[in-house]
């Protein structure tokens, strides 16, 4: 123990009731604690978050709506029931995790729709052709979505499995645009959200491309 | 606790309320709520002490979520985007919250997501608190081996000075995730000594001994959260093995301590103990996905939750996400994966721990990730449960499930968690914290039909909402068990005689001590002879009815003479005893050995 650190023991013994334990925040290895407050302690307790940990909430809701809307597509025109049974659990999953997120926006005061949805890429056009530009990075775009809606049958499913795969590797792709912020992902909640995110659309990803392959093309089943 | 399997839960809720386990009524099902004053119920425990949280680690604004969201169906509030950062929020319901538990040489270490606490245990006494770390990044599981300390790191916000200042960009120097070493010598100076960086960060860990050289420590590494970028730490790399055999998913760390250098810990090797025994292929076992239209949704097995080692047998059980396996650590640096087990019924493999022989092992099933309600009337009694698998020549088969027998309510969270043995000799017993579930021991010596004996519980944080609390861990530590309180500090429980549990096996249990107990290494447990062992045999031997009359009175005369300190026939009663061994089976017939065994110690 070095001579500074028991003179600051000391020191906080003397100011301190003698029957309050110290409270010491280390330094980096090697380096000696300080005696800390337990107010200054609870202080460091309270995690920050930024304004982008919000943005990504609030398009994670919109992204993740999306997969709903493409199960319920698969209720009416899917073919395979294995492929069914993964949409459930996919649709269900989503909606879990979004329940999550507005509990997430809530508790800290923000609003669910975010003020720049779109994100400059105009991807809403209300008229006209469908865009071939997705909504936000991550999703598909309305004129997939309108491709989807229109096939029927196993070629339903191929489409609906190759746009889920790219919409849960858009997901994967928001999370690491938002960790390559400053900052971003400390929230304690958040971290954990972003980590469930990755691992279960990293495994539902796997679980589509084994489903793909299964599904053998044939020439009349191509659109 | 993993946040995750809060998206779990409704798709288990969906498909399977139907096959929920009828509850019978039970006084922990109705206890009022409170955080200081919620209604509490005990049945073969007694609460002897319960202490507050350690000052600056409890914030009740932490706590309680300042508001409920507003009702569904509302329109969302359009509200700009403001460019400043929100203020810091108050409510953060793990922030403060109490851990896991280690005890070394008279002192119980209690982990915190902010840090440890250091408790003074004396004989009779409340625990008295010595110090406090303040040491932020969750979720600050612990263990200790002579002067060091280790905890797991795993969050992003954490950083090696134990600070909290922001620092900038996608690669961040300051950040830390993995496991620290402090040096605690002098608990009035406590250091930080060593980090040891790992690429998914640590959840737990858990302390291999070395098998000769008492200089090296090795900590086995649990990583369940995202793979850093390569930038940050040189060795991480992400992805699928197919498109990248070099992931850091589909691993544990090994970490060697030189105990004469500490600071020089570091990563020896990252077994693939996952791999597929044939092709090698590296993702070898659960790949994520429910088993069946019926089953839970069974996380993916690309990490472990926790490692529990028993070096005396040079195993190790691994709890591991998507399955329960069983290591061979002869060689530590290199564990091999000698059996593994699915379950359709397991959503998250989350710790396991072996009865004293080490041919039955506890898994339990974190479904729901512990801040979920899953022990409601309508949750199923086999997901969210512990599993009690057999270990036969080397393999593992499961046997039966064991779920906390009272339903709890829709805002407790309550999920099978942390325990550990209590060493009444000749039966299998374990601990167990269940969150706001309480505290439950089961009896699993046949593990066919594993039963509660006892059990500790307190009402609901708060009657409507779910506020995340109860007992983390229940450990029994040389004579009491101890429970850390997510939300309310710290418990302190002593098991009362019952019919479930003697007076004589209770002191049998209370008479084993040890210096150092780490729960996830687990050591041979070795009762002392005396009395109280042997009544604790006689009494499980007449419980039964598997002893005659006659002999049960001889030997309860012998026992008696032996507290009397006076000779008896210990040496006439042992030769009958093993007579009556001889005709025995099964766990009585052991008994029956042991207690003859014990009278010949006697005699001779």
């Amino acid at each position: 123990m070095s001579l500074t650190l028991g003179l600051i023991a000391t020191v906080l013994c003397a100011a301190a009731p003698p029957q309050t334990p110290p409270i010491f925040q280390p330094g980096a290895p090697g380096q000696p604690p300080r005696v800390i407050s337990a107010g200054e302690s609870v202080g460091l307790s309270r995690t920050g978050f930024t304004a982008e940990d919000v943005r990504f909430m609030q398009h994670m809701l919109v992204h993740h709506a999306q997969a709903v809307a493409m199960v319920e597509l698969l209720r009416a025109h899917g073919a395979d029931a294995t492929v069914r049974q993964l949409g459930e659990r996919i649709a269900l999953g989503q909606a879990a995790e979004m329940e999550q997120m507005r509990d997430w926006l809530a508790a800290r005061e923000q609003p669910e729709a975010a003020a720049d949805p779109h994100t400059g890429h105009g991807g809403h056009t209300g008229h006209g052709a469908p865009s071939d530009t997705p909504l936000m990075p991550g999703m598909l775009s309305p004129a997939r979505m309108q491709a989807l809606a229109a096939a029927r049958g196993p070629a339903f499913d191929r489409l609906f499995l190759e746009g889920m795969i790219d919409h849960h590797q858009g997901a994967l792709d928001m999370v690491d645009a938002l960790m390559a912020l400053p900052d971003a992902g400390e929230d304690p909640l958040l971290s954990d959200f972003l980590s469930s995110v990755v691992a279960d659309q990293s495994a539902e990803i796997l679980r589509m491309q084994s489903l793909l392959s299964d599904l053998n093309p044939t020439a009349e089943d191509r659109p | 606790m993993i946040v995750r399997s809060l998206l779990l839960s409704s798709v288990a809720g969906v498909l399977l309320a139907s096959a929920a386990a009828a509850q019978t009524a039970d006084p922990r099902s109705s206890l009022s709520p409170g955080l200081r004053d919620a209604g509490q119920v005990a049945s073969g425990l007694e609460l002897e002490h319960s202490l507050e949280p350690a000052p600056g680690f409890f914030d009740p604004e932490a706590i309680f979520a300042p508001q409920p969201r507003r009702p569904q169906g509302e329109a969302a509030t359009p509200a700009a985007a403001t460019a400043e950062p929100p203020a810091r929020p108050r409510y953060s319901p793990l922030a403060l919250a109490n851990s896991d538990m280690a005890v070394s040489d008279g002192r119980l270490f209690v982990g915190s997501f902010h840090g440890f606490n250091a408790y003074d245990l004396k004989a009779g006494a409340a625990p008295e608190l010595v110090m406090s770390v303040v040491c932020p990044g969750g979720q600050g599981d612990v263990s200790v081996h002579g002067d060091l300390l280790f905890m797991s790191v795993e969050q992003n916000r954490a950083r090696l000075d134990c600070g909290t200042a922001e620092a900038e960009g996608e690669v961040n120097a300051d950040r830390f995730r993995g496991i620290r070493i402090f040096d605690i010598s002098d608990l009035n100076a406590p250091r930080q000594i060593a980090a040891v960086q790992t690429c998914r960060g640590s959840h737990t860990h858990t302390q291999v001994p070395h098998p000769t050289d008492p200089n090296v420590l090795y900590l086995y590494n649990s990583a369940t959260s995202g793979v850093r970028k390569s930038e940050e730490l040189g060795i991480c790399s992400d992805g699928q093995p197919g498109e990248n055999p070099e992931t850091a998913l589909y691993s544990i760390d090994v970490i060697k301590v030189p105990l004469d250098a500490p600071e020089q810990a570091a990563i020896v090797s990252r077994p693939r103990i996952f791999a597929d025994r044939e092709t090698g292929a590296i993702a070898g076992l659960w790949r994520g996905g429910a088993a069946g239209i019926a089953s839970q949704r069974t996380a993916q097995t690309n990490h472990c939750h926790d490692i529990t080692v028993y070096p005396e047998l040079n195993l190790a059980a691994g709890a591991c996400s998507g399955n329960g396996i069983l290591l061979d650590i002869s060689n530590p640096e290199q564990p091999s994966r000698i059996s593994e087990l699915f379950d359709a019924d397991m959503a998250y493999w989350h710790s396991a721990t072996f009865n004293d022989a080490g041919d039955r092992i506890v898994f339990t099933d974190e479904w729901g990730g512990g801040t979920s309600a899953r022990c409601r009337a309508e949750d199923p009694a086999t997901w969210g449960a512990n599993l009690i698998a057999t270990v036969e020549d080397r393999q593992l088969k499961g046997q039966s499930f064991f779920k906390l027998p009272a339903s709890q309510a829709a805002s407790e969270n309550c999920v099978a968690h942390n325990g550990n043995l209590i060493p009444v000799p000749g039966r299998d017993l374990m601990v167990q914290a269940w969150y706001q579930g309480g505290v439950s021991v089961m009896d699993f010596t046949d593990p066919a039909r594993p039963m509660e004996i006892a059990y500790f519980d307190r009402g609901p944080l708060d009657a409507e909402r779910l506020m995340v609390g109860g007992a983390w861990s229940a450990y029994w530590f040389n004579g009491r068990i101890y429970a850390s309180e997510i939300a309310r500090g710290l418990d302190v429980l002593k098991l009362v005689p019952g019919e479930h549990l003697s007076a004589a096996e209770i002191a049998a249990a209370e008479s084993v001590r040890l210096d150092t107990i780490n729960p996830q290494t687990q050591t041979r447990i070795v009762w002392a002879d005396s009395p109280d062992v042997a009544q604790a045999w006689l009494d499980q031997l007449m419980r039964n009815r598997a002893i005659e009359g006659e002999l049960a009175s001889r030997a309860q005369s012998a026992i008696e003479s032996w507290r009397a300190g006076q000779g008896g026939d210990a040496s006439g009663v042992s030769e009958a005893l093993a007579a009556a061994a001889s005709r025995a089976t099964g766990r009585d017939k052991t008994r029956l050995t042991e207690l003859s065994a014990l009278f010949g110690r006697r005699a001779a």
